[in-house]
């Protein structure tokens, strides 16, 4: 038993959920009971989606539970097919229904429907939300693709594959992606699982190969359809603009193109290049996330935007090596955790000025009084914006440089706090004045090191607050190693000669 | 039936308007929900989901962006290793239990509360609950109930609870008031003054706001229930004594002046006594919900099965602003605590259960002008065309009394407000 206050991710069912929902045609019947069906919600609220998930859930009872329960579920098949005409199903059973053991594949395929039905095992005390999308769309795409007719056309053709219900900004990411690939020529065969029907997965193979774009959903479909079709599969996770560039020199390898010589679309690199943004470098930034996000939005936060990465870390286990080995690169201890108090430990001990994470650490980060910007799923309703917003490409990198800089303090402001922090209206307790003129607590750290003198705690008051903290452990550290039993004034300023930059 | 003769209709009158009976898919949340208002209401008591991962996600889900400092529910997510018995299920408790009150040693009142997987596996948490409060006691005391999908639906999870309260109710020999139901503070509040003024003043509420202030029930306790869905808790309750006030729920003016008139009929205060002290505010809410007679008068209103609620807000709806209910689903029908709402409801379907595609294509056929449903059908009714309201958002708000009488009738004439300002 695990003692669980949030969760990272749902049930492995809610992330064949994800993959049925965005697709077209298809239908999933769940063996489940009523409590289950709050995942409606999810795509219907979080994500404004304007139709149900094409879910039939059982709903059994516990007085159905002495009776016929497999008779439930074939009777919710059955009428399943006959109200919704699906192209093809998916049936399966969430946490309850794996329990009662009805084998809703056995009695899927008694129903003899006149079309395919694919049976999920998504082992529910085991395994979680991505681990049961990829899972699923993998299922889909080996029951329904079929081998390639001879080419006839002469452009090169891919697949698009991973963007699906639910995905953080899989919307937009889609439409840029996209428009890039036919900037460099290449014509879209299928974009899977969003907007695809069973047809359309069953001419995967027809396209030269596949652009995975979210690992954790692809990963499994893309290698499928390599091992089985010969189709070669892109490994590059275009967010920044350094890893977009390189997304184009791995697709234009595996289309056999040149690589356009003028293909620079981004105004992140003189962004950050520009005066202002000096005050962006060195800022210490916590990232976590699912692995994808995480680790691109921890190369786009030091080799284009000069933050310190302070720590780095992911809920996804599938992708704990790689998350460990840039965690060794940025010199940070790997946080591979789904405990959600453990994450919020490792965030206050790294002292970061500024967090990226998920909704989850957003509200860390506010009980914190520190900025946070959302870089990955689970999000809430805000993190679906009207605006085209995507996180993939160069505009994906001109939205991060936005979203990454917005929470904080502008340049020229920061400085004018530092020189008047006392100000009545303009003190570090104000919010930056470009989120409005509402105030934002900004808790200190509590003093831990029992040895600070009256004067030099105030004095430390008056060093600029995004600062302090650093200052502050430095002196106790300083301190420590010195046996200095009482924090001075003279000993801050010692501690401050120490370690100056 | 006349309003006011409703208080003295033979207790047996129940309804025998047809009810439409269905059995297919529900669409509704489980018990566990109620934890989301429970853990708000008791502030010193701790939710312990014995469940899967599903729980957890659900109760994220549907308390949304209510993530506080540290929230007094959490789940123990039973595991692979747990089923194929390589850990005792009952050791595995124990040492979640101790982690979390270790943690949290501010916690008084712990309750185990099952899941559908806990009770497909007949894991006995109630037989826990014993044997780990003979640990925990008299620190925390631990209970245990269902709030399974299985067993209960959304709201039932409250009577579940409030019901493994009873037995922790301390005994009395006095005449006393006891009210049933989580409301807000606010509301509770505004009661037990009206109640002085009306000249009741032994009066309890069930749940308390701390777990060691739980009310006293007895031979002479008078059960007023403030909502509808504690069917269990009235049995517990009747069998400790006390005898049920028959009344319609305090939604609206007149809901509300009924509500207080039955208390005191059942404590032998004239009706004049009443009068009183219930006019002002009742003037006021009266006042409150005219405001909104003029967008809701005579538009049509169609009710999924949710809450319980949707009964007594039926016959608020209709009598005091004109709506004209065309359906109303209810998950489950109690005819004897509703009796005096449905006796005061005009003709309507009353559908008890659920197929929600059949529901749904009812819904469509009727195009009812306001629709009441759960967050799962809201949007994708909207983008029909349909005019919607979230169920869930009236248990959530305070809606109870005359104060609140005008909020609520606000809550329905909103989603209709919309839609006439909306020029896009
Ligand atoms: S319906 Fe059952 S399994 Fe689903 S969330 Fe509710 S208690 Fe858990
Ligand atoms: S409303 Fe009253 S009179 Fe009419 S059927 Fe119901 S109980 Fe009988």
């Amino acid at each position: 038993m695990q003692l669980t206050l949030w969760t990272y991710e749902g049930p492995p069912h809610v992330g064949a959920m994800r993959i049925v929902t965005a697709m077209r045609g298809m239908h999933y019947v769940l063996h489940a009971p009523q409590g289950d069906t709050y995942a409606d919600l999810l795509f219907t609220m979080i994500e404004r989606r304007s139709k149900r998930p094409p879910v039939t859930y059982t709903t059994f009872q516990a007085r159905d539970l002495g009776g016929d329960t497999a008779e439930l579920f074939q009777r919710a098949a059955r009428d399943a097919y006959e109200t919704f005409k699906p192209e093809a199903m998916i049936v399966g059973a969430s946490c309850t229904g794996e329990l009662i053991q009805d084998d809703p594949a056995g009695l899927a395929t008694a129903l003899n429907l006149p079309i395919p039905v694919i049976p999920l095992e998504l082992p529910s005390y085991q395994k979680k939300e991505n681990w049961g999308a990829a899972e699923t769309f993998y299922r889909i795409v080996r029951a329904l693709a079929q081998p390639k007719p001879p080419r006839s056309g002469t452009h090169p053709t891919c697949n698009i594959l991973g963007p699906c219900a639910l995905g953080f900004r899989h919307r937009d990411d889609l439409k840029e992606i996209k428009s890039l690939l036919s900037d460099l020529g290449i014509a879209i065969n299928v974009v899977a699982p969003e907007g695809a029907s069973p047809a359309d997965i069953s001419r995967l193979a027809d396209a030269d190969f596949n652009v995975v774009l979210y690992t954790e959903i692809a990963g499994p479909a893309a290698e499928f359809l390599k091992k089985q079709f010969g189709q070669n599969f892109s490994k590059t996770i275009p967010i920044g603009v350094n890893a977009t560039r390189e997304f184009i020199e791995e697709i234009c390898a595996l289309a056999g193109l040149a690589v356009p010589v003028e293909m620079d679309a981004s105004r992140l690199p003189w962004y950050s290049r520009s005066v202002d943004s000096t005050y962006l470098t060195g800022k210490r930034v916590f990232i976590f996330g699912d692995a994808t996000h995480a680790l691109a939005m921890a190369r786009v936060a030091r080799e284009e935007i000069g933050f310190t990465v302070c720590g780095l870390g992911t809920y996804t286990r599938e992708f704990a090596r790689e998350v460990r080995a840039a965690a060794a690169d940025l010199g940070v201890a790997p946080l591979i955790s789904d405990d959600y108090l453990e994450i919020e430990k490792a965030i206050i001990a790294a002292q970061p000025e500024l967090v990226l994470g998920t909704q989850m650490e957003r509200h860390i980060a506010k009980r914190l009084g520190l900025p946070c910007a959302v870089i990955s799923a689970p999000v809430h309703v805000q993190d679906f914006p009207a605006r085209f917003s995507p996180v993939m490409g160069f505009e994906g990198a001109n939205v991060l440089f936005d979203s990454l800089v917005h929470p904080l303090m502008m340049g020229l402001e920061e400085h004018l706090l530092g020189l008047f922090r006392d100000d009545f209206e303009f003190n570090d307790q104000a919010a930056p004045s470009h989120l409005g003129p509402s105030k934002q607590a900004q808790p200190e750290t509590p003093p831990d090191f029992a040895g600070w003198t009256v004067e030099a705690e105030k004095e430390l008051k008056k060093i600029p607050f995004f600062v302090r903290g650093k200052a502050r452990r430095n002196t106790e550290t300083f301190a420590r190693e010195r046996g200095i039993a009482s924090i001075s004034v003279e000993t801050l300023y010692d501690a401050k000669a120490h370690f100056g930059r | 039936m006349s309003a006011l003769n409703i208080l003295n209709r033979p207790a047996s009158a129940g309804c025998d308007r047809p009810v439409l009976r269905e059995r297919g898919q529900h669409e509704v949340f489980c018990g566990l929900t109620g934890i989301v208002w429970l853990h708000r209401k008791i502030q010193d008591a701790f939710f312990l989901i014995v469940g899967s991962r599903t729980c957890a996600h659900l109760m994220q889900s549907a308390a949304g962006v209510m993530i506080f400092a540290e929230p007094r529910f959490a789940t123990a997510i039973i595991e692979e290793r747990d089923l194929a018995g390589l850990a005792d299920m009952h050791d595995e408790l124990d040492r979640v239990v101790t982690q979390l009150l270790e943690r949290r040693p501010d916690i008084k009142l712990l309750f185990l509360v099952g899941s559908c997987p806990s009770e497909v596996i007949k894991l006995d948490l109630s037989r826990a609950a014993e044997r780990l409060s003979q640990k925990t006691l008299p620190q925390t005391r631990i209970l245990a109930y269902t709030g399974s999908g299985i067993e209960t639906t959304f709201t039932q999870g409250e009577d579940s609870c409030l019901t493994s309260l009873v037995p922790t109710m301390p005994t009395t020999q006095d005449k006393n008031l006891l009210i049933a139901g989580t409301m807000a503070d606010v509301v509770e509040d505004q009661f037990r003054a009206l109640f002085a003024a009306i000249g009741i003043t032994n009066i309890g509420f069930l749940p308390a706001r701390h777990a060691g202030e739980m009310p006293a029930v007895g031979p002479n306790t008078q059960l007023l229930l403030a909502q509808p869905f504690l069917g269990e808790t009235v049995k517990a309750l009747e069998a400790r004594g006390a005898t049920r006030i028959d009344a319609p729920f305090p939604f609206g003016a007149e809901g509300s002046e009924l509500w207080f008139r039955a208390a005191a009929k059942a404590f032998g205060i004239a009706q004049e006594r009443v009068t009183p002290a219930i006019e002002a505010p009742r003037e006021r809410a009266r006042r409150a919900v005219a405001r909104h007679r003029d967008t809701l008068d005579g538009k049509s209103i169609f009710f999924f099965p949710d809450s319980q609620l949707e009964i007594p807000l039926a016959r608020f709806l209709s009598r005091e602003l004109g709506m004209r209910p065309l359906e109303i689903g209810t998950p489950y029908l109690h005819r004897g605590i509703l009796g005096a709402d449905m006796d005061l409801l005009p003709d309507a379907l009353v559908s008890e259960g659920q197929d929600v595609d059949r529901q749904l294509a009812r819904c469509r056929a009727e195009k009812p002008d306001l629709t009441v449903c759960g967050l799962g059908l809201a949007n994708p009714l909207e983008a029909e065309g349909l005019r919607t309201k979230w169920s869930i958002e009236l248990v959530f708000s305070p809606v109870h009394g005359f104060e609140q009488a005008g909020d609520l009738a606000e809550l329905f004439a909103r989603p209709l407000e919309r839609t006439s300002r909306l020029r896009v």
